[in-house]
């Protein structure tokens, strides 16, 4: 039983992992707190669902909700930049505008995809005749689980999938654009006077994060067989938890490290979120207060063990203090 | 090299706190020109600056760099051709980046910012050679954040980030006003000594009176949004703080009785 549902957890957490790499870009590279998230997100699964229920391809069709999202992305930084509309304002803007878009684009409230194409099945299909589900499950049967999954296809792909973007980010960071991109969320004066143009780096950070925002929604579309223009309700919170939760756990070190960091967060999220839910008075419309719950701990946690820590030293110091000028004394 | 024409800008025209911040300011600087510029406060002098570097557009008048009028060039475009230092140690550099991603950052101020990776090994060794002349320690902590360097040290590196890649023009407004005294000389002595090593064209803004006749081979002094004395070549090296108090006194003296004059 746990390892069934912990396993589904941790499916879904590497794909919500793209989500939370685009909140980290967004609230902690370009120091922008966007909620363009909950809209942007629904926008990837209704691009990617419709576009596949009309036969393209579904490979074609999450390009071009990553596609849709850049856009998204890049009109909340050109009502930023250019209109001079601030930050939580331009996010809002955007993402209530993307409501009555992503249902136009969609036709209607909801797109089921239970019939058609999508990456998972065509990959279970490839996969399935590799015949390494048979091999991993006989490995985890062996632990001692007894309640299988049916593939391993999407998680395997998924890590595959996730730690690229994971190192494409890392790199892009590093370069030339992408330390540019860092100053302008660090000291926009500074990088402006090093003759960087800070409204189009603003534009175009939005622009990948909502991308991946994106990504990440017409991948969970495809997961889970169907759009709903609901499905982007609190995103946003969930991006910050994984955010934050990974910081907490894993460090920031570095950017690589940071990365890193944030997929294992929305990792831990889902994973934390799936067991509370086994406990018998939660139901699962308690999820967002669970949500709220997580992120406060993740919060306060860090806090509380830092002033411990502190606490303790200084008490050793005193002590230690103490005894010497007992010894001067004597 | 640098030329401005009959600058002009008031802020809040026509409220009651309407400021003439520059009045018909010419100012022409030939190649390797080190101005010192000096002048009370409320004088003009960031003001100057920054009609200079286009954080801030001039009303009336125009500048131009190298024969070429920038005056509508938006300041990142500019940015090319001028080093910047400012007064607070902090606005320099970005704190949560490493020293030589901070450098990294710097060297590509004259140059397009690419996909390639910013600090590669190549550079990195070309910026412990920059940061080995600061005489600091810095170039042992290349993958420091800049954040937990003290303001000296962050000034120094402000320093040499705007000066390595050899800007058309430097601008300094009182870079060192925020150091302590030993800290604030090892600032002044590197400007110095980078200042004469790339031959850069400078401004310089202090409340040092000494360090504004120490340093360079032209003075302006500012007042009331204008420049009122200017000062170069063998008459500024024979200049002393009582000669230019004086001198201060005279004009202001001057004006003075003028303005009396004026108003009857
Ligand atoms: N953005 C602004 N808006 C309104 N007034 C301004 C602005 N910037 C400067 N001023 C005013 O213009 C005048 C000149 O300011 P400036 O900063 O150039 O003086 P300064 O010579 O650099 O003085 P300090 O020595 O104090 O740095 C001052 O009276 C100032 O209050
Ligand atoms: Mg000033």
């Amino acid at each position: 039983m746990w390892f069934i549902s912990v396993f589904g957890a941790f499916e879904a957490g590497i794909i919500y992992a793209l989500m939370a790499l685009g909140v980290y870009l967004s609230f902690r590279i370009l120091d922008f707190p966007d909620l363009t998230v909950d809209g942007s997100f629904v926008t990837g699964g209704a691009v990617a669902a419709i576009s596949i229920v009309n036969g393209v391809p579904p490979v074609l069709a999450t390009f071009y909700a990553f596609v849709a999202g850049f856009i998204a992305g890049s009109i909340t930084g050109i009502l930023n930049t250019k209109g001079k509309i601030n930050p939580l304002l331009s996010g809002i803007l955007m993402m209530i505008a993307l409501y009555s878009i992503n249902i136009r684009i969609m036709g209607k409230s909801n797109v089921a995809l239970l019939n058609e194409p999508t990456i998972f099945k065509q990959i279970e299909g490839f996969w399935g005749s590799l015949g390494i589900d048979t091999v991993l499950n006989n490995m985890v049967s062996a632990l001692g689980a007894d309640n299988l999954p049916g593939t391993w296809s999407v998680v395997i792909i998924m890590i595959i999938i996730t730690l690229v973007i994971k190192f494409l980010t890392d790199y892009f960071l590093k370069t030339e654009v992408g330390l540019a991109l860092r100053a302008t969320g660090d000291n926009e004066k500074m990088i402006r006077s090093f003759s960087a143009n800070t409204d189009i780096l603003t534009i175009i950070g939005l622009g990948i994060s909502n991308a991946l925002v994106a990504l990440s929604g017409a991948l969970i579309a495809q997961y889970g067989g169907f759009t709903d223009i609901g499905m982007g309700i609190g995103m946003i919170v969930i991006g910050l938890a994984s955010v934050i939760i990974g910081e907490a756990l894993f460090g920031t070190k570095t950017i690589a490290r940071t990365t890193l960091a944030v997929i294992g967060g929305a990792i831990v999220y889902r994973i934390v979120l799936v067991l509370a839910l086994k406990v018998d008075f939660l139901e699962s419309s308690d999820t967002k207060l669970i949500t709220a719950v997580i992120v406060i701990a993740a919060l306060i946690t860090p806090k509380i063990i830092t002033a411990r820590k502190e606490s303790v030293r200084k008490k050793k110091k005193r002590a230690m203090l103490a005894r010497g000028e007992g010894a001067n004394n004597a | 090299m640098l030329n401005m024409k009959d600058i002009s800008v008031t802020f809040n025209e026509g409220t009651l706190d309407e400021k003439k911040a520059l009045q018909n300011v010419n100012l022409h600087l030939e190649k390797g020109d080190f101005v010192t510029v000096i002048g009370s406060n409320g004088a003009g002098k960031s003001t100057l600056m920054n009609m200079i570097s286009g954080s801030l557009k001039p009303d009336i008048g125009s500048v131009s760099i190298n024969n070429k009028d920038v005056t509508i060039l938006p300041e990142y475009k500019r940015s090319r051709y001028i080093g910047r230092v400012f007064q607070d140690p902090m606005a320099g550099t970005a704190p949560t980046m490493t020293i030589e991603e901070n450098l990294a950052m710097a060297y590509a101020r004259n140059k397009k910012r690419t996909l390639k990776i910013g600090v590669s090994k190549k550079r990195k060794a070309t910026f412990k050679n920059h940061l080995e002349t600061l005489h600091l320690g810095l170039e042992n902590r290349l993958n420091a954040k800049v954040g937990l360097l003290s303001g000296g040290e962050r000034q120094a590196l402000s320093l040499l980030m705007a000066t390595f890649t050899e800007p058309n023009i430097l601008l300094l407004d009182e870079h060192t006003a925020a150091l302590d005294p030993s800290r604030a000389e090892l600032i002044t002595n590197l400007t110095g000594e980078v200042v004469n090593q790339f031959g850069l064209t400078t401004l310089m803004v202090t409340h040092n009176m000494q360090q504004a006749l120490d340093l360079g081979n032209r003075l302006i002094m500012m007042d009331k949004g204008q420049i009122i004395l200017e000062v170069s070549g063998e008459e500024k090296k024979s200049l002393t703080i009582e000669k230019l108090l004086q001198e201060f006194q005279r004009i202001r003296g001057q004006q003075m009785d003028s303005d009396r004059a004026v108003l009857g």
